[in-house]
């Protein structure tokens, strides 16, 4: 069989012409779908990023809250309730939120303030410059050294700016694991600073970060807290719900289905089209092989495998290309939204391994009907 | 007595039905023995290429059985009959159907390497019968290379290089001018054909009809005169 396979794949690559047309149209619909699908995962990552940089193992919010950028405030008591719950082995409030700040030019940026608990800091951020204890300082703030960074006009530690007309200091410059979707920079300061400087309407609690005494407490921590009429989620479970809210309710989820449907279908019309004709091309060849008396069988091995190969080959190609392009846009922009995960391979290797099988389904029927007597006909 | 390569009995042949309905071999009987190069000639039309397709184990007959050194061909199922044909068989078609992507030894290879036989033995063997039919200079070459009466050659080669006890030839001379023809026939009967092997050619090419050993007529499907060649 080895040799047989090393007949076709001779076939194959010795026409060049077809062979590179083939490689290309696989290569380029892989690269499309692997860009639009990392380009997805990668806003679904950046949009969870506060859920992934706090860290919490639970998380207490509104029950209409559907993205962690979205929340709706809470009353004092829910975090009262919640510490005194069985399985909490503690409870901070965290606060999330938007303001102006204006910069020395006299423009204005908005940002993120994330405010955490004044007692434990629960949910701080790693610092690159300064100590994590001068939050507690006069009108002290830690800013995210990120993409967006530069848009506060460069700060170091002591860069001071007005934050809804209030001063605020730089105390620390911090990094954190992953960036906000919405390309605006993110100061951390405390929960108390945060509600005193930031308007906000009659509750002001956006979240209930808590810690359970075991991963066991977790379903009953769930049920108490359905019962006060709020929900607690995992991280895991929020991140769902923030991912859930921008597949289907942003019309994200649609386009990159459009997106991922159009790619597959130029990758199966060029590479379909191309292998089809290079079996039209070669049927009278096939003919001559089946009088000569090559089974059928492995003449359909001989064609799977031309299709494999040229699948695996543009597949490997198009996830490279995809990888170079996703690395050299990160070279320029650090946040960049793109990220190459396991879903995007899978659903890649699918469609290629989808479009491989359709080919090879129509090019194996049309030497399977071909009748060596026609050989013999002329 | 010369042994019996193939014996064909009661052949028929038809395509079509009803009205459409055309008979292309009536009550066929024919034997072709070793170390004889039979010709099938007549005009277009007489059927000398379904015959042909019939005794090689091609195209199944409506009736009447071909057995070749006592196989009865058209009972094996298709596998075997796919590997009879590899084993016991030699096509040298009209048209060559010569691989052009490939090289002119891995085109003469192919038989060795449809019987999963090692890739650079095959090579090796396809060199040595390419240099039989004095084309060993050009194995590395694709066949589009090469001219009419060399691809011949080559498919000589290919036909040859798994030591067929039946060789057929359909139409060889067809894609030729005269002179090549001419010594391409005249190769085949020096170097070919042997005690131990039986060539069946199917032409209507009377230039080549010097090389026969015997000549068998064909007319509206029917074998109506044979006689016996020059050479």
């Amino acid at each position: 069989m080895k040799g047989i396979l090393k007949l076709g794949f001779k076939l194959l690559v010795n026409d060049k012409a077809k062979f590179s047309a083939l490689i290309l149209g696989i290569t380029f619909a892989v690269y499309l779908m692997m860009f639009v699908t990392s380009m997805f995962f990668g806003v679904l990552n950046h949009a969870s990023a506060n859920i992934i940089n706090v860290g919490s193992t639970i998380w207490v919010m509104d029950p209409y809250v559907e993205s962690v950028s979205n929340s709706v405030g809470m009353p004092n008591y829910v975090l009262d309730a919640v510490r005194s719950m069985h399985g909490v082995k503690y409870a901070v409030p965290l606060y999330s939120g938007g303001a102006l700040v204006k910069l020395a030019d006299g423009n204005y940026q908005p940002v993120t303030v994330v405010g955490l608990d004044d007692t434990s800091l629960l949910g701080r951020p790693a610092l690159l410059e300064g100590k994590i204890e001068d939050i507690y300082a006069e009108n002290g703030f830690i800013v995210v050294r990120d993409a967006e960074f530069p848009k506060l006009e460069n700060p170091h530690i002591g860069s001071e700016f007005e934050l809804n007309d209030n001063r605020a200091v730089i105390v620390g410059i911090a990094q954190v694991a992953t960036s906000g979707l919405y390309g605006i920079p993110t100061l951390y300061t405390t929960y108390e600073r945060a509600i005193q400087y930031i308007p906000n309407p009659r509750f002001t609690i956006s979240y209930v970060l808590v810690e359970p005494k075991s991963m066991d407490d977790v379903p009953q921590i769930k049920q108490q807290v359905e019962a006060l009429g709020y929900q607690a989620r995992t991280k895991e479970e929020f991140m769902k719900r923030t991912e859930d809210f921008f597949i289907y309710k942003t019309g994200g989820g649609i386009n990159i289905l459009i997106m991922t449907a159009v790619s597959f279908i130029i990758g199966l019309s060029i590479s379909g089209q191309t292998f089809y004709t290079f079996i039209l091309e070669n049927l009278e060849r096939f003919g001559a092989l089946k009088a000569i008396g090559i089974k059928s069988r492995d003449l359909i091995g001989m064609i799977l495998f031309q299709a494999t190969f040229t699948a695996m080959t543009g597949y490997g190609m198009g996830v490279g290309a995809c990888v170079l392009l996703i690395w050299l846009a990160k070279l320029r922009l650090p946040s960049y939204a793109a990220m190459l995960t396991y879903s995007s391979l899978v659903i890649g290797f699918v469609m290629v391994a989808i479009i491989a099988a359709i080919s090879s389904y129509f090019g194996i029927r049309k030497v399977l009907q071909i009748d060596p007597f026609s050989i013999f006909r002329g | 007595m010369p042994h019996v390569a193939i014996h064909a009995k009661g052949l028929e042949k038809w395509f079509g039905e009803g009205e459409a309905k055309t008979t292309a071999l009536r009550d066929v009987e024919l034997e072709a023995y070793f170390g004889e190069m039979l010709y099938i000639v007549g005009p277009s039309g007489s059927g000398k290429t379904t015959l042909l397709s019939v005794l090689s184990g091609v195209l199944r007959p409506n009736s009447g059985s071909v057995r070749v050194e006592d196989v009865d061909i058209w009972s094996l199922g298709a596998d075997r009959l796919a590997d009879f044909r590899l084993k016991k068989i030699g096509f040298v078609f009209q048209d060559f159907h010569l691989f052009p992507r490939l090289t002119t030894a891995e085109n003469a290879a192919i038989p060795l390497i449809l019987r999963k036989r090692d890739w650079d033995e095959c090579i090796r063997e396809a060199i040595n019968y390419l240099e039989i039919v004095g084309l060993k200079g050009r194995a590395a070459l694709p066949p589009v290379k090469l001219s009419g009466g060399e691809q011949q050659r080559v498919a000589i080669a290919r036909a040859m290089v798994s030591q067929p006890d039946i060789l057929i030839m359909d139409e060889p001379t067809a894609s030729l001018d005269g002179d090549t023809g001419n010594a391409i026939l005249s190769f085949v009967h020096k170097n070919v054909l042997n005690p131990n092997r039986c060539i069946v050619v199917v032409t209507h090419d009377n230039r080549i009809f010097e090389f026969a050993s015997r000549i068998l007529h064909m007319e509206d499907g029917r074998l109506t005169t044979a006689e016996k060649g020059k050479a």
